[in-house]
C-alpha cells in the first residue's frame, strides 16, 4: 500500500506568546513540533503499512527547518520525507497549501491512500485535508476514528471506516484511492525508536520546489490565497468586576444606579 | 552540567526521558499498588530499542556501553526507582555474557536480550550467602552432557519474569569460591521454579522471586567459560554493572530534588512559598550539589568503563557507594521539605524515599563497597612502595 501522510510542523501551544506590538507570534525561542494531530495520522499510517505492506511517504510544505519534522516521522518509521520548500509558497492560505501538497502528492505516482491530522493546532481550520481530496479529485472522509476493515475485491480496495459526527458516529465506506483526516480518538502514536532516531538522522529528505512540482504560480503563495488576513488582535481581558459591600439594601440602591450609568 | 555528551548520547537519553516522562509517569501509582512486573513499560523501552543500548551490533544492540545504559537508567529512575531496576537488571544478567560468553553463547542469547524480548536476571544471593558471596550452597554437577543443580536462591530481581538467568553454582565444593561456577538456565528448564515473590519496602514495581533447582538439568554448553570461574564471572559482573545501580541512585536522588524544588515554589507558609526561605534554600542547595557530584562521579566511572580500563573495582565501588548515599540523603531531605504531606502516600515523594533505601543495600552493601575500596587502596599503595 502506497500511503501519504502529510503534515505541519507548529509552534508547540504550550509555549505560545503574543507580541503585544503587533498581535503576532512570537517565534524566537518557541519550540516547533509535529502538529498533534499529524502523529496519529503517521501512526495510522505506519499500522496500515505493517498490515499491507508498502511504503509510507511524509510529505510537508514550510520553511527549510520544517525537515525537522520530517525527520522525527522517519524516526517513527516512515520511509521517507518530502519538504516542499520554496519562497513562493510564502503566504499561502489553506487553499494555496492544500493545492501545493496535491501537487507534490501527484508527482509522487500512484498513491492508495493520503492521510492527515483533522487539524492544525495553530489555525484550527481543519481545510487542508478536504482541499487536498479536491485537487486531487479523490474521494474524502474527515474525523475518522476507526478503520474498520479493508476489503479486496476484483483488484480494488475499499475501507470501511468508522468517522465521528456531531451527534455520534457514521460507518461508511470508501474506495481507495482516498483522503482521510483522523481524530485522536483512532489510535496511540507510538514512541520513535533508537534506530529510527540514527536511520532519521542520515536519511536523505527529498526537497521539491514550486517548479519542481509544477505548481501554478497563480495557484500558490499570496497570489493562490482567497483569503486574507486583515488583522490580528488579542481579546481585550477582562478586567476584574466591582464588589459591594453594606447593607443589602444600601447595595441594591447604589448597584440601580451604576446599572443606569452604564445603559446611559 | 554540560558532561559533553555526544549527540547518540543525547539521542538515547532524550528518548529515555521522553519515555520515562511521558509514558512512565502516569502509570506509576497504579504500578507500584499492582508490585508487578511493569511489562508495558519495558515494552515499550524494548519498542524503543533501550535494551540493547550497551549490545554489540553484531548481536542487535546498538554497540554503545555502560554510559548510555546509565544515561537510559538515570532517567527511568527519575521517575520510578523500580522500573528502572527491573531495565537495568537485564543488563546485570546479561553482562556475564558479554564478559565471558563463548561465540554460540552471545549468538544464542544476546540477540533476544538485546531486543528486549528476552528479559535477563542474575543470580547469586542465597538465604545465607549475602555479602558473603562465597559462601553460596546451590551445586553443579556434572553428568555426561549436563550438569544437574540443585540449591535455592532468593531476592532475584526479575525472577519469574526474566527468560535468562546466570546461576553461580559451586561445582567442587571442597574449592570454596574457586569452586563455583557459572551458568546459563533458561526459564523453562524442567527442574527449574519459582519460589516466594517478596513484598518489599520499595522498588515495588519491579519483582523480586526465590529461584528454585531440583534436579534441573543445564546442557554443559550453557556453562559460562569454564568450571571454576564462578566467583570471577560475578565480581567482574559486578564492577561493570555497580554504575548501574549507581546511576539509579543518581535518577532517584534527581527526581526526588526535581519533586522537592517543585513543591517548595508552591507551597505557601507565612504568606510565603517556603521556597523564599533560607531554611529550605539551603537544603535545596545542598541536596542539588550532592546530586551533581555523584553524577560527576559516575559519569567518569562508566565512561572508564567504556575506554576499556580493566582496573574499574575500586571506582565502580566509590560510584555506587556514593550515589547511592546520595539518594538516601536527598530523599530523606525532600520528604522532610514536603513536611507532614510527604509522609502521605497520596504525595509522590515518599516513594523515592523507599526506592532509595535499597541502592544501599544490593549489588554490594556500602560496606562491602567500601571493603572493597580500602582492599584496592592497600594493593595499589603496597604496589607503589614496591616500585621504588
Amino acid at each position: 500500500m502506497n500511503i501519504v501522510i502529510c503534515i505541519k510542523q507548529v509552534p508547540d501551544t504550550t509555549d505560545i506568546r503574543i507580541n503585544p506590538d503587533d498581535n503576532t507570534l512570537i517565534r524566537a525561542g518557541v519550540v516547533s513540533i509535529i502538529n498533534p494531530f499529524d502523529m496519529y495520522a503517521i501512526e495510522e499510517g505506519l499500522r496500515l503499512r505493517d498490515r499491507f505492506e508498502g511504503k509510507v511517504t511524509v510529505v510537508t510544505m514550510g520553511p527549510p527547518q520544517a525537515e525537522a519534522a520530517l525527520r522525527e516521522a522517519i524516526s517513527l518509521g516512515c520511509d521517507q520525507g518530502v519538504l516542499l520548500s520554496d519562497r513562493a509558497f510564502a503566504g499561502s492560505d489553506t487553499l494555496a497549501t492544500s493545492y501545493a501538497l496535491a501537487m507534490g502528492i501527484k508527482k509522487l505516482g500512484d498513491i492508495d491512500v493520503i492521510i492527515c491530522g483533522k487539524q492544525a493546532i495553530d489555525g484550527d481550520t481543519a481545510q487542508v485535508g478536504p482541499g487536498i481530496s479536491v485537487w486531487l479529485d479523490m474521494p474524502q472522509a474527515t474525523y475518522v476514528k476507526k478503520i474498520e476493515e479493508v476489503k479486496e475485491a476484483k483488484g480494488k480496495k475499499t475501507f470501511r471506516l468508522e468517522r465521528m459526527v456531531e451527534e455520534g458516529h457514521e460507518i461508511l465506506e470508501i474506495p481507495l484511492p482516498c483522503v482521510l483526516t483522523v481524530v485522536k480518538e483512532i489510535n496511540e502514536p507510538r514512541m520513535p525508536s533508537l534506530k529510527g532516531m540514527m536511520r532519521a538522522k542520515k536519511a536523505e529528505i527529498i526537497k521539491w520546489t514550486a517548479e519542481d512540482v509544477k505548481a501554478d504560480e497563480k495557484k500558490i503563495g499570496l497570489n493562490g490565497s482567497p483569503t486574507q488576513v486583515v488583522k490580528i488582535f488579542s481579546p481585550p481581558s477582562r478586567v476584574g468586576g466591582q464588589v459591594l459591600h453594606g447593607d443589602p439594601e444600601d447595595v441594591v440602591t447604589k448597584l440601580r444606579e451604576l446599572l443606569k450609568g452604564e445603559i446611559n | 552540567m554540560d558532561y559533553l555528551l555526544s549527540e547518540e548520547q543525547i539521542m538515547v537519553r532524550d528518548l529515555a526521558r521522553k519515555i520515562a516522562q511521558e509514558k512512565l509517569k502516569p502509570m506509576v501509582k497504579e504500578l507500584e499498588e499492582k508490585e508487578e512486573f511493569p511489562w508495558a513499560i519495558m515494552k515499550m523501552l524494548a519498542d524503543a530499542d533501550l535494551f540493547g543500548v550497551y549490545i554489540d551490533e553484531k548481536y542487535g544492540g546498538m554497540g554503545a556501553g555502560v554510559f548510555e545504559l546509565c544515561l537510559v537508567t538515570e532517567e527511568l529512575a527519575r521517575i520510578c526507582g523500580g522500573v528502572a531496576v527491573s531495565y537495568a537488571a537485564s543488563a546485570l544478567g546479561t553482562d556475564p555474557i558479554i564478559l565471558f560468553g563463548s561465540e554460540e553463547q552471545k549468538k544464542k542469547f544476546l540477540p533476544g536480550l538485546a531486543s528486549g524480548k528476552r528479559i535477563g536476571a542474575f543470580a547469586v544471593t542465597e538465604p545465607n550467602a549475602g555479602s558473603d558471596a562465597g559462601a553460596i550452597e546451590t551445586t553443579a554437577k556434572k553428568d555426561g552432557e549436563y550438569y544437574i543443580l540443585n540449591g535455592l536462591k532468593h531476592f532475584i530481581t526479575n525472577g519469574g519474569d526474566a527468560e535468562v538467568y546466570v546461576i553461580i553454582a559451586l561445582t567442587d565444593k571442597s574449592k570454596g569460591q574457586r569452586g563455583s561456577s557459572a551458568f546459563i538456565v533458561e526459564k523453562g528448564t524442567p527442574g527449574f521454579t519459582f519460589g516466594k515473590k517478596e513484598e518489599k519496602m520499595g522498588i515495588r514495581t519491579s519483582t523480586t522471586r526465590e529461584l528454585i533447582f531440583q534436579d534441573c538439568k543445564v546442557p554443559k554448553a550453557n556453562l559460562l567459560g569454564k568450571e571454576g570461574l564462578g566467583f570471577i564471572v560475578t565480581m567482574k559482573t559486578f564492577d561493570q554493572s555497580r554504575p548501574g545501580v549507581a546511576a539509579q541512585a543518581l535518577g532517584i536522588a534527581q527526581g526526588a530534588l526535581d519533586l522537592a524544588v517543585e513543591y517548595s515554589r508552591q507551597r505557601v507558609q507565612f504568606g510565603k512559598p517556603i521556597s523564599s526561605f533560607q531554611g529550605i534554600q539551603f537544603m535545596l542547595a545542598d541536596m542539588a550539589t550532592q546530586v551533581e557530584a555523584a553524577r560527576g562521579l559516575v559519569y567518569s566511572v562508566a565512561r572508564q568503563i567504556d575506554s576499556g580500563n580493566p582496573k574499574v573495582a575500586k571506582e565502580s565501588a566509590m560510584a555506587k557507594l556514593f550515589a547511592s548515599d546520595v539518594a538516601m540523603k536527598v530523599a530523606t531531605d525532600a520528604v522532610q521539605i514536603y513536611g507532614g504531606y510527604g509522609y502521605m502516600r497520596e504525595y509522590p515523594i515518599e516513594k523515592f524515599m523507599r526506592d532509595a533505601k535499597i541502592t544501599q543495600i544490593y549489588e554490594g552493601t556500602n560496606q562491602i563497597q567500601r571493603s572493597i575500596i580500602a582492599t584496592n587502596l592497600i594493593k595499589e599503595a603496597l604496589a607503589a612502595s614496591k616500585k621504588k
